[in-house]
């Protein structure tokens, strides 16, 4: 087992990018070269021990090593890019890009994190205690493919573009989203526990959204396809009567995404 | 002496029939607008910036200064930045802009311009969409309905009606207006929604909805009821709408920021892409933005040219990125996560939102301007501009992309500039 602790030095003026706090390039290496790893602010890189102090305990494999960061690192961006194993507790709250195209391990985050968290995330557990910001579990620009698999859980509120091109994995949102959630959907499964603005499931081509509070615009291109109780979607069961629709009609002429809305 | 054929620099048309006569503190403008007509007369209004300014470390005020000497002061506040941000605005050149965004590379830095909080959504729905456009001239020649999207021309670029769009004869619209029908789809009863044949009078911030209930319909199907109380717009007036689409030999669209500034933003302008794309399995559709600024169209055809992407570059990595939210002006200011910054040709101060303009206050700033505004005011050292299409030449891209050409009539203000592209240099 490998323990690691990370502690912020103090407030970020500009913001840091540091894709090297990852299991995967954390295992197999003693404090002095954890520190030594770069990151980037600005144009300019600088050795990690810059804005952390590092505790290291014990070696071990990425499957075995855990990464605790004590404190707010709300200006630090892409902690856990592309991990493919091992743990992350953050305690406090995190910057853009966490846990961004991530293939497996699991981050925990007490806080916050920023807009593209879990951005084309493969597999894995990601957990945010607190809200988010846009984008999160979605493609990048220029891609219509979002996250692929694994697990996303918000306990707090998600902005807006939530789950923008999912293609499979898991989002479940305690409170409420913005606009456009699951946008440009082909497959996986969106829950919203709360409401929602407007533009959900827009250009929906697949996949299931299901959204227990109120819509404030629906999005026309759906057509309403019958009604269900308790229905089952994934590992998920839901209580109550769903209206369920089928579309967007808006981005072809037979679109299979699936729209559930809790009645009453 | 009167010149011709001068380039107006201030709105998208850039237009390139003005005729000028400059005669001493006198300047005399033919066929511009009212907007092109007030720029014109910058030349010798005596707001003008004549001279360098430059604020002493810890000062109030800014004192007159040398050109070297503020010139030095400008590349020491860039190199001294951990991150500085480069601003082209876009009423100057394609030429400066070029040089802006090699100064960015060089430096690292993140580099913007106007697009940021102008049409900057619509290259991001292009991006999703792809865009079916045409040329001016094309559309002048050829179009037999106008939609107006979001936008009134009649106030934001006065000669778009009379000179491209509606009035003018064209080879198969020979008898101009007579010949077209006029859409426009806006909350507000504007004089160009008066001067159309239909209106569609959506509720602020449902341009998605009523895009994507078009293209339900187009797909056949009848779009959710409660459409009709989101939007204002009934189905059937959709329908009208569409048949008036479907049924011209030639449609073009034109989207203002009623559109892409609106709650929506890059989602509307890619739904109205789409709806575009797929009309013309019906008819011919082009669609095109009303751009703002005479070279807004600019920073994006040379920074994509350049780069690769249209907007919010950010170098430093070594090489360009872009993610509007994270590498963009507002973000940044807002986030404070830029040192300084390097300011042409734009007021950020007045039209950036409030809290970037008080950041902005607090970095050291460089700005080159043609007359005082608050971001003169704010900065560490003031460069005079020189007004691209009168003092010097260059190219701007017009509204539809196309590079326009621009010649001066008088010279540069300045003995130690020729142009701005030449004070970056
Ligand atoms: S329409 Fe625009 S480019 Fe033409 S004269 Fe007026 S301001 Fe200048």
């Amino acid at each position: 087992m490998a323990e690691i602790l990370l502690r912020p030095k103090g407030s970020i003026a500009i913001m840091v990018e540091a894709e090297v706090i990852s299991p995967n390039i954390f295992a197999g290496k003693n404090k002095e070269e954890i520190e030594g790893l770069v990151v980037w602010q600005g144009p300019v890189q600088l050795p990690l021990a810059e804005f952390f102090d590092v505790d290291a305990k014990g070696a071990g494999s990425p499957e075995e090593t855990s990464i605790i960061i004590k404190g707010d690192v709300s200006r630090v961006k892409r902690i856990g890019q592309g991990m493919k194993a091992g743990r992350i507790e953050i305690q406090g709250s995190a910057g853009m890009h966490l846990g961004a195209e991530m293939a497996g391990g699991s981050i925990w985050v007490r806080g916050d994190a920023g807009s593209w968290a879990g951005r084309e995330m493969k597999g894995g557990l990601l957990h945010i205690a607190g809200s988010t910001g846009d984008h999160v579990g979605s493609a990048y620009r220029g891609s219509w493919r979002g996250m692929t698999g694994g697990t996303i859980q918000i306990d707090g509120n998600a902005r807006s573009q939530l789950g923008g091109g999912l293609v499979g994995g898991q989002i479940v949102v305690a409170g409420n989203v913005e606009n456009f959630c699951g946008i440009r959907q082909s497959g996986g499964l969106i829950l919203v526990r709360g409401s929602a603005v407007r533009g959900t499931g827009a250009e929906m081509n697949g996949g299931t959204i299901a959204v227990c509070g109120a819509i404030k615009q629906f999005t026309p291109g759906f057509v309403e396809t019958g009604r269900e109780e308790n229905p089952t979607l994934g590992d998920v069961q839901l209580e109550g009567w769903f209206a369920k629709f089928t579309g967007d009609y808006a981005l072809g002429k037979n679109p299979k995404g699936s729209l559930y809305c809790r009645e009453g | 002496m009167a010149s011709k054929n001068i380039v107006c620099p201030v709105c998208g048309a850039s237009c390139d029939d003005i005729q000028v006569e400059l005669s001493g503190e006198r300047i005399s403008v033919k066929n511009a607008c009212k907007m092109g007509n007030a720029k014109f007369q910058e030349i010798v209004s005596s707001h003008r910036i004549r001279q360098p300014l430059l604020r002493e470390k810890g000062a109030a005020a800014v004192r007159p200064a040398q050109w070297e000497e503020a010139i030095d002061r400008t590349a020491e506040i860039l190199a001294a930045a951990k991150r500085p941000l480069i601003f082209m605005g876009s009423e100057t050149s394609c030429e400066a802009m070029e040089v802006g965004l090699h100064l960015a590379e060089y430096l690292g830095a993140a580099i913007d311009s106007n697009s940021t909080v102008c049409h900057g959504p619509t290259a991001m729905g292009i991006q999703e969409a792809g865009r079916v456009g045409a040329t001016a001239g094309q559309s002048k020649s050829r179009a037999d309905l106008t939609v107006y999207w979001g936008t009134n021309p009649l106030e934001s670029m006065p000669r778009h009606m009379s000179r491209y769009a509606v009035y003018p004869r064209g080879y198969w619209t020979r008898r101009g207006r007579f010949d077209r029908t006029v859409i426009t789809v806006d909350p507000r009863k504007s004089i160009t929604a008066e001067n159309s044949d239909l209106h569609i009078q959506l509720r602020p911030n449902t341009d998605y909805e009523l895009l994507s209930a078009l293209l339900t319909l187009l797909h056949g199907k009848r779009p959710h009821h409660s459409v009709e109380e989101v939007t204002g717009v009934s189905i059937s007036q959709m329908e009208e709408m569409l048949e008036l689409m479907k049924g011209c030999k030639f449609g073009s669209i034109y989207v203002g920021l009623g559109i892409v500034s609106s709650y929506g933003k890059h989602r509307n302008a890619e739904a109205a892409f789409n709806l575009v794309k797929e009309l013309n399995a019906h008819t011919k559709f082009v669609i095109g933005a009303l751009r703002g600024h005479c070279n807004v169209a600019g920073f994006n055809q040379v920074a994509s040219y350049l780069y690769g992407f249209p907007f919010g570059l950010d170098f430093s990595r070594g090489y360009p990125r872009y993610n509007p939210g994270e590498y963009t002006a507002v973000d940044l200011l807002r986030e404070r996560d830029v040192d300084a910054a390097l300011i042409v040709s734009a007021d950020l101060v007045s039209h950036f939102p409030a809290a970037c303009a008080e950041y902005l206050s607090e970095i050291p700033v460089a700005c080159i301007d043609i007359a005082p505004c608050p971001t003169t005011m704010i900065s560490d050292v003031v460069l005079p501009g020189v007004i691209d299409a009168m003092e010097c030449d260059g190219t701007f891209y017009r509204l539809d992309d196309v590079p326009i050409y621009f010649q001066p009539f008088t010279k540069s203000s300045f003995s130690d500039t020729e142009s701005n592209a030449d004070t970056m240099e």
